[in-house]
C-alpha cells in the first residue's frame, strides 16, 4: 500500500485518536483547520464531536464550499459519528450547516442520551470478524439515497455506510483502536 | 450491548474535546450557547459569581430548571451536585443528564468522602488542584477532570496553577525509576497503579478541561497552550457586556488558539468582560477550591 497524507478535520473533537490510529496503520497524517491546507491532503477524516460546533466553525471559517468542492473532485473522506452528520445532506430535526455530501437523512442523538451509550459487536460488510464498535450520543441513518450501499445495521437502521469515495460510521474505530474501517479509507487513496 | 463502560463514559469527554462547555441558567441562555458553538451546557441554579454574592448553602438545581434547559438544546447538559452527595447524583443520573460534576462550587455535603462514581452509568467530571486530587478522583471513577480554579472570579491565576502543578508533577513521574513509583504515590495519596500508568503513557487516562476563572478568548487560549483539552466558562459568558459575542469567541479561540491573530480577530471590539476578583482579597472560607481533598 503507498503511503499517502490524510488530514483530520481539527476544528474540535477526538482529533488526537484518529492520528494515533492513522500512525498505527503507517499513513501519513496532517491536522487541518484552514481551507488551504485541503490541498495538502490525499483524503480526510472528520472526527467525532459535537456536529453543531463543528458546522458553525467550519461556516465561520469559510470551509463548507472547499469541503464540497474537494469532495465533488473525489476527495475520499471518512466522517464518524459528528463527522457522518456532517457529510448528510439532511438532518431529522434541527437547522445546522451541513456538507450534504453523502445523500442520507440522519437522526441526530438517536439512542438517546449518554446513559444509553453503549458499545456492541457488529457484523460489518466486508470484514470477516464482527467489529467492536463504540456508540456516544450516536446518530444513525433513517433513509438511504440510490447511490449509497450500506455496509452495517443496528435493527433496521444503517450506522455505516459508503457512496462513491465517502465512508460513514455512527461509531468510533478510533476508540477501539481497531483499524480496519480506516484501512479502507486507506484503500480509496 | 453494554452501557455506562468506562470506554463509553471516557468516550463522550473525547468528543467534547477542543471545545467550550458553557454554564447556563435558563433555556433561552442555553440556545444562545448552543448557537454560538458551546460542545455542551451546564445547567445550573446560578453561575458561581452569583453563589459567591448569595452566600448560603448552595445545592444540585431544580429538576424542572434541568429538565427545561434539557428540552432547549440538542448538545449534551451536564448538572452539578453536591461533594459526596450521592443522592443529588442519583437524581441528576435520573434525569439523564449527560455528565454529573461533583463540584466545589456547591456546597459540600461531606467533607471526608467523595460520591462512589463507579456505582453510576451516568459519567462525572470532578475538580483537580494537582495530579495526587485528580488520581484520587479517577480512582473513585470519574471519566473527565478539570481544574478546580476559583469560580465565579473572572480570574484565571488559579487554574493556571493547578494545570502548571499537574503538568510539573506528571514531568517529575517520566523522571523516575519504577522502584521510585511507590513512594511517589505515597507523596501525592494516589493510587499507585494510576501513578504507574500516567508514568508510563505521558497522560492523564482521562481528559482533563480548564475551569474556574476563565474570563476572555485570551483565557481559553492561555489555558489551551498550557495543555488541557478543552474549556468550562461559567460566568465569564453571562456575566459579560456581550453574552453572545463572548460565547462565540471563546469557542474560537479556543480552536485556533495557537493562531495568534485569529484570537487577536475574535477578541477585537468585545465590550467588557465580566468584573474580575483579585484571590488575595478572598477569605479563605470564600475559596471553593479548598472544598473537597
Amino acid at each position: 500500500m503507498s503511503v499517502s497524507r490524510v488530514g483530520v478535520l481539527a476544528l474540535q473533537g477526538d482529533v488526537r485518536e484518529h492520528l494515533r490510529l492513522l500512525d498505527e496503520l503507517g499513513a501519513d497524517t496532517a491536522t487541518l483547520k484552514h481551507p488551504e491546507q485541503l490541498e495538502e491532503v490525499d483524503a480526510l477524516i472528520i472526527p467525532g464531536g459535537e456536529s453543531t460546533t463543528i458546522g458553525k466553525l467550519a461556516t465561520r471559517f469559510g470551509l463548507i464550499d472547499p469541503l464540497r468542492e474537494a469532495i465533488a473532485e473525489g476527495m475520499p473522506v471518512y466522517g464518524t459519528c459528528a463527522g457522518m452528520i456532517l457529510l448528510a445532506s439532511s438532518v431529522t430535526e434541527g437547522d445546522q450547516p451541513l456538507i450534504g455530501a453523502l445523500d442520507v437523512l440522519v437522526r441526530r442523538n438517536t439512542f438517546g442520551r449518554q446513559n444509553e451509550s453503549f458499545e456492541a459487536d457488529l457484523e460489518v460488510e466486508g470484514l470477516d470478524e464482527p467489529f467492536h464498535a463504540v456508540f456516544i450520543r450516536a446518530p444513525w441513518i433513517e433513509k438511504v439515497g440510490s447511490e449509497v450501499e450500506v455496509l452495517a445495521e443496528i435493527g433496521e437502521h444503517a450506522v455505516m455506510v459508503r457512496q462513491g469515495a465517502l465512508l460513514a460510521t455512527s461509531f468510533h474505530p478510533e476508540l477501539t483502536g481497531d483499524g480496519r474501517v480506516h484501512r479502507m479509507l486507506l484503500e480509496m487513496t | 450491548m453494554e452501557t455506562g463502560t468506562d470506554r463509553v463514559k471516557r468516550g463522550l469527554a473525547e468528543m467534547l474535546k477542543g471545545g467550550v462547555i458553557m454554564d447556563v441558567i435558563s433555556a433561552d441562555q442555553a440556545r444562545i450557547a448552543e448557537e454560538a458553538g458551546a460542545v455542551a451546557v451546564m445547567a445550573l441554579e446560578r453561575v458561581p459569581a452569583d453563589i459567591r454574592k448569595h452566600g448560603g448553602v448552595a445545592r444540585m438545581a431544580d429538576p424542572s430548571k434541568i429538565e427545561e434547559i434539557q428540552g432547549a438544546v440538542s448538545i449534551p447538559v451536564m448538572a452539578k451536585c453536591r461533594i459526596g452527595h450521592f443522592a443529588e447524583a442519583l437524581v441528576l443520573q435520573s434525569l439523564g443528564v449527560d455528565y454529573i460534576d461533583e463540584s466545589e462550587v456547591l456546597t459540600p455535603a461531606d467533607e471526608e468522602h467523595h460520591v462512589d462514581k463507579w456505582a453510576f452509568t451516568t459519567p462525572f467530571v470532578c475538580g483537580a488542584r494537582n495530579l495526587g486530587e485528580a488520581l484520587r478522583r479517577i480512582g473513585e471513577g470519574a471519566a473527565m477532570i478539570r481544574t478546580k480554579g476559583e469560580a465565579g472570579t473572572g480570574n484565571v491565576v488559579e487554574a493556571v496553577r493547578h494545570m502548571r502543578t499537574v503538568t510539573n508533577q506528571m514531568r517529575a513521574l517520566q523522571t523516575m525509576g519504577a522502584e521510585q513509583l511507590m513512594s511517589a504515590a505515597r507523596d501525592i495519596a494516589a493510587p499507585y497503579e494510576l501513578v504507574k500508568e500516567v508514568a508510563e503513557t505521558e497522560s492523564l487516562p482521562v481528559v482533563n478541561f480548564a475551569a474556574g476563572g476563565i474570563a476572555t478568548p485570551a483565557d481559553a487560549a492561555l489555558m489551551m497552550g498550557l495543555g488541557v483539552d478543552g474549556v468550562f466558562v461559567g460566568s465569564g459568558i453571562f456575566k459579560s457586556s456581550d453574552p453572545k459575542g463572548y460565547a462565540q469567541a471563546i469557542v474560537e479561540a479556543t480552536t485556533f488558539w495557537n493562531e495568534p491573530e485569529v484570537v487577536a480577530k475574535v477578541s477585537r471590539g468585545l465590550g467588557e468582560a465580566m468584573p474580575g476578583l483579585a484571590i488575595d482579597t478572598l477569605e479563605e472560607a470564600e475559596r471553593l477550591a479548598s472544598r473537597g481533598w
